[in-house]
């Protein structure tokens, strides 16, 4: 594919700056011009903003847009990260003023219809995942699971039981799991794979036991195999007293036929911005609703929303809380895209999102498992909604994950999520996800495999990529090296 | 044709790819999974819907939405009414932009990451800090991990905030804290100014003692006259300063770095964000300090490098070996998706202002937050402000020589169809007859009249 990413020498605002400019002017008072009357420490000496004009500010952030790759510039098969298509439609219905000129704090009475389709966006939420309960309330997937396992910790110690502080995870888990359950205080507990790349039983009936808080599952798991077992390993720990935790990140696999509920799970999250289609941002905003089982619905961040008499309002006096977990109420502007979202698919259209979004992912299994590239674990058993394979037969002539993924990007093509999960030599792991056309993936796998024929026959050409990109590969030891780290554009850095 | 067939290019090429894949039924696909686990029908969900089925739904709820402006919001206390300039717009809705990922791929991503990068050095620029992060989901996140951070640099456990601090920045730092064993010790203001009550500050102190949170100006919209002291206390007792701010007042306020401040925090959405009910917004995060310091630091950090081989500068994700993906339960934070976009919109709001634009922004707040405060006090019902001290955007009020409930002010507006009062009572018993009012350039000549009307007719 002829790729060429524009590639403007955009210097900073800093530098494009010329005193007395600006690129936008406030409105005057509306009384007299008052100063605030405090002492001279108080108050700031002189503001180091650039200068700019609206002009030169609107073409700098239309360049850099320019340099930025995202779903809707190219097919973007990043693992885990589920970067569907973002409906326009969505966009549309979460730029109505209303919803974007109403305060938190308002009068419950004139946001009955923002509460409204929070209300419905929840319920959804909770018949999908087969919860009782769901709160909106999470700012981001891992907000959702710090808020599900700090549930899980309360639960137990609200029943006699705040011995039970330890999490079992997968070593096949995102990073994140560990990570939330370290922030709630918990003590983590990896339990490996077995050779079908699932948890391995019997390791797992050996870390069970009184101090177990829960265990936290990612299903299909980062592999993109769905835990066979999971209904023995939830009897198990709940048999030895811990609660179960779904991680939603790969909900997109299992959407409208398979319920986390019905699999034993206590405590769910869901990322709205993978599964739900909301647009990733460039790093954020998200959404982790989290939902819960009736007996955890107490335990539930607050404020919660509630249902009396046809009226909806905020209710803060949950007996059991874990308490409040970011300001307002989660991020309503996203919460309203899933909802249209949600509409538009239907109860048919959820299954069918999750069966296209798997038969593209074992297609281009297929398709790439024919020559260089290995498959790990459980060959012929069919994947979900992505996959692993691994570079390690081409890492032997000099080629790796990252060469791989590099000259990638000079196909105009975002790389695979590489090196992860940890337990795959040379990991490349791919998620097309159900928006993408054949035809696309198609050359997608036409690319990977060309690239892999050339690290065998003259793995040479992988060197110093990508050429095509706005800028070639950047020195990252510099950028993270105390002497020559730089976090702002003013001259000296603090490890200077 | 579905009505969500937009969505599914492939339905139509079925049995091509199962061809390929050598079964013959997508169910095959499914089956490694037991059939018992498996929905026999459909999840009860409304829908389908068409485009402009689901555009008609979603408007028909919102039309009954009480908004600012056509119904003036004069409500803050960490999120605020402020005008959008155009641009702002334009830039968010680059798609360029928002449907990208965290930028994985530095070679491909040079826009956000400069962007990005950009954004967090004027952070720096307007809070005095040498690092900022690329962003925390809100103010009251960002409080709470800096709360964090402090007890992990200093290994000690306890935090004083300063109850002059608002509610949900207070109650979401006790919940990040709590988790790990940390105590939340309040700091009391003082009754007649609404100021943190330093002499209190200093006897709670202890070697127990974590760091100290304070906001300038406070939750009243006061104006913490001794953050300089504190600060230099706070240091003497080897615990850490953290000021938590919002971000418009420094056109006019000291940087928090130039009095101290180890840590800024701060509530981003003033800076070119919609109050969207409260959500999506952008937690600032800052730090003043050495680079062992900058390590403890949360979220995502931006760096500027060079190509390889070149002078070329360009800007990667840096010291990621804090983060969860690499560092698991060691990790400074489990933070991974953040408030990208709306820190790119940050950036686009502080580059347009400039120091010139910002300074007339932070001067038209200050006059009419004063000129509302006169009015509201000139009709001989209310006191306003309540609080004895200078104030920036949000002040307190009281009813004079009678009894009003805040709430019962907030509610007597609400149905006249103007949004302000925030009752203090619901925040702290002891003022439940004092309510909160916050004005902003968003505000016109006649909002302000509607307000006056209906406070005329509130109890």
């Amino acid at each position: 594919m002829v790729f060429r990413q524009a590639a403007w020498d955009e210097a900073l605002l800093r530098d494009l700056s010329r005193p007395g400019r600006v690129g936008y002017v406030p409105p005057l008072p509306i009384g007299e011009e008052t100063d605030l009357s405090l002492p001279g420490g108080l108050l700031r000496d002189s503001v180091e903003l650039p200068s700019l004009t609206e002009l030169q500010v609107v073409r700098h952030f239309v360049r850099l847009s320019q340099m930025n790759y995202s779903v809707d510039t190219g097919m973007y098969p990043l693992g885990s990260c589920t970067m569907k298509f973002n409906p326009k439609l969505d966009d549309r219905v979460a730029s109505n003023p209303r919803l974007e000129g109403a305060h938190p704090y308002q009068h419950a009475d004139g946001v009955q219809g923002i509460l409204s389709a929070l209300w419905e966006v929840s319920e959804a939420l909770a018949r999908v995942a087969g919860m009782d309960r769901v709160s909106l309330l999470p700012a981001a997937g891992a907000q959702g699971e710090f808020a599900g396992v700090l549930m899980m910790k309360k639960y137990h110690e609200v029943h006699g039981a705040a011995s039970r502080t330890e999490i079992i995870i997968p070593d096949s888990a995102h990073g994140t799991n560990p990570a939330s359950a370290a922030m709630a205080g918990l003590d983590v507990i990896t339990v490996p794979s077995d050779s079908r790349g699932m948890v391995d039983l019997d390791r797992l009936k050996g870390l069970v036991g009184p101090r177990t808080a829960g265990m936290m599952m990612t299903v299909p798991n980062t592999l993109g195999l769905f835990e066979r077992d999971v209904l023995k390993i939830s009897e198990l720990v709940h048999k030895g007293g811990g609660l179960m935790y779904y991680d939603g990140a790969n909900m997109n696999a299992i959407l409208g036929r398979v319920r986390p509920g019905d699999l034993g799970f206590d405590v769910v999250h869901m990322n709205i911005h993978k599964t739900f289609s909301t647009p990733h941002g460039g790093g954020g905003p998200g959404a982790g609703p989290v939902g819960v089982k009736s007996f955890l619905a107490d335990y539930l961040p607050v404020p919660l929303l509630e249902k009396k008499g046809g009226r909806l309002a905020w209710r803060r006096d949950l007996p059991h809380t874990i308490g409040h977990l970011k300001g307002g109420y989660g991020n309503t502007g996203v919460l309203v895209r899933a909802l249209a979202y949600l509409l538009t698919l239907g109860p048919g259209g959820l299954a069918d999102v999750s069966g296209q979004a798997v038969l593209a992912s074992n297609y281009l299994l297929k398709k790439l498992s024919r020559e260089h590239y290995a498959v790990p674990f459980a060959q012929g058993t069919p994947r979900k909604h992505e996959f692993v394979v691994s570079a390690k037969p081409i890492a032997r002539r000099g080629g790796s994950a990252l060469k791989v993924s590099k000259a990638l990007l000079d196909e105009g093509v975002h790389s695979p999520t590489v090196y992860f999960p940890l337990i795959v030599e040379e990991a490349l792991m791919v998620e097309p996800t159900e928006s993408e056309p054949l035809e696309n993936l198609d050359r997608f796998a036409e690319s990977m495999n060309a690239i892999a024929r050339t690290a065998m026959e003259e793995p040479a050409k992988l060197e110093n990529l990508p050429k095509k990109s706005s800028i070639g590969n950047l020195d990252e030891a510099r950028a993270s090296h105390p002497l020559t780290l730089k976090l702002t554009w003013k001259r000296k850095g603090p490890g200077q | 044709m579905k009505s969500y067939s937009h969505l599914l290019p492939n339905e139509a090429s079925l049995q091509d790819m199962l061809k390929e894949i050598g079964i013959s039924s997508l169910d095959d696909l499914y089956s490694d999974i037991p059939a018992e686990y498996v929905l026999k029908a459909p999840v009860d969900v409304p829908g389908p819907l068409t485009q402009m089925e689901v555009e008609r739904h979603m408007a028909q709820k919102l039309a009954s939405v009480s908004s600012h402006p056509e119904s003036p919001c004069f409500l803050g206390g960490g999120v605020w009414p402020h005008y959008i300039p155009a641009a702002v717009g334009l830039i968010a809705s680059r798609s360029e932009f928002y449907t990208a990922y965290t930028p994985y791929q530095p070679e491909i991503s040079q826009g956000v990451l400069q962007a990005l990068f950009e954004y967090q050095s004027m952070v720096c620029d307007l809070t005095g800090t040498d690092a900022a992060n690329a962003s925390m989901y809100d103010w009251p996140t960002a409080a709470a991990e800096a709360a964090r951070m402090a007890v992990r640099v200093s290994r000690r456990k306890d935090v004083l905030v300063a109850s002059s601090a608002g509610f949900e920045r207070r109650k979401v730092m006790e919940t990040y804290l709590s988790a790990i064993g940390s105590r939340v010790r309040q700091v009391p203001f003082d009754g007649r100014t609404g100021l943190t009550d330093i002499a209190e500050m200093e006897r709670l102190m202890s070697e127990d003692v974590a760091a100290v949170y304070v906001e300038q100006p406070n939750f009243f919209g006061a104006v913490e006259t001794s953050v300089r002291e504190m600060a230099d206390m706070v240091h003497s007792k080897g615990s850490l300063f953290i000021v938590g701010v919002e971000p418009t007042s420094l056109g006019l306020l000291r940087p928090p770095g130039e009095y101290g401040a180890d840590l800024v925090v701060g509530e981003g959405q003033p800076l070119g964000i919609p109050m969207n009910y409260g959500g999506p917004s952008l937690g600032i995060f800052a730090a003043r300090g050495d680079l062992a310091f900058i390590r403890q630091m949360p979220g995502r950090i931006i760096g500027q490098t060079t190509e390889k081989g070149t002078d070329r500068k360009g800007y990667v994700m840096v010291l990621q070996s804090r983060e969860q993906h690499i560092r698991r339960e060691k990790a400074t934070s489990n933070i991974c998706t953040n408030q990208a976009l709306m820190a790119v919109m940050a950036a686009a709001y502080l580059a347009l202002l400039g120091p010139d634009g910002l300074r007339r922004l932070s001067r038209t707040i200050t006059s009419n937050a004063h000129h509302v405060a006169k009015r509201i006090g000139e009709g001989g019902r209310y006191a306003a402000p309540f609080f004895d001290s200078e104030f920036y955007c949000d002040f307190t009020f009281s009813a004079r020589g009678r009894v009003a409930k805040g709430s019962e002010i907030h509610s007597a507006l609400a149905s006249r169809g103007v949004h302000g009062a925030l009752p203090m009572g619901w925040f702290y018993p002891e003022l439940e007859d004092v309510a909160l009012m916050s004005v902003t350039e968003a505000h016109v000549a006649s909002d302000v009249d509607r307000l006056l009307s209906a406070l005329a007719e509130a109890p």
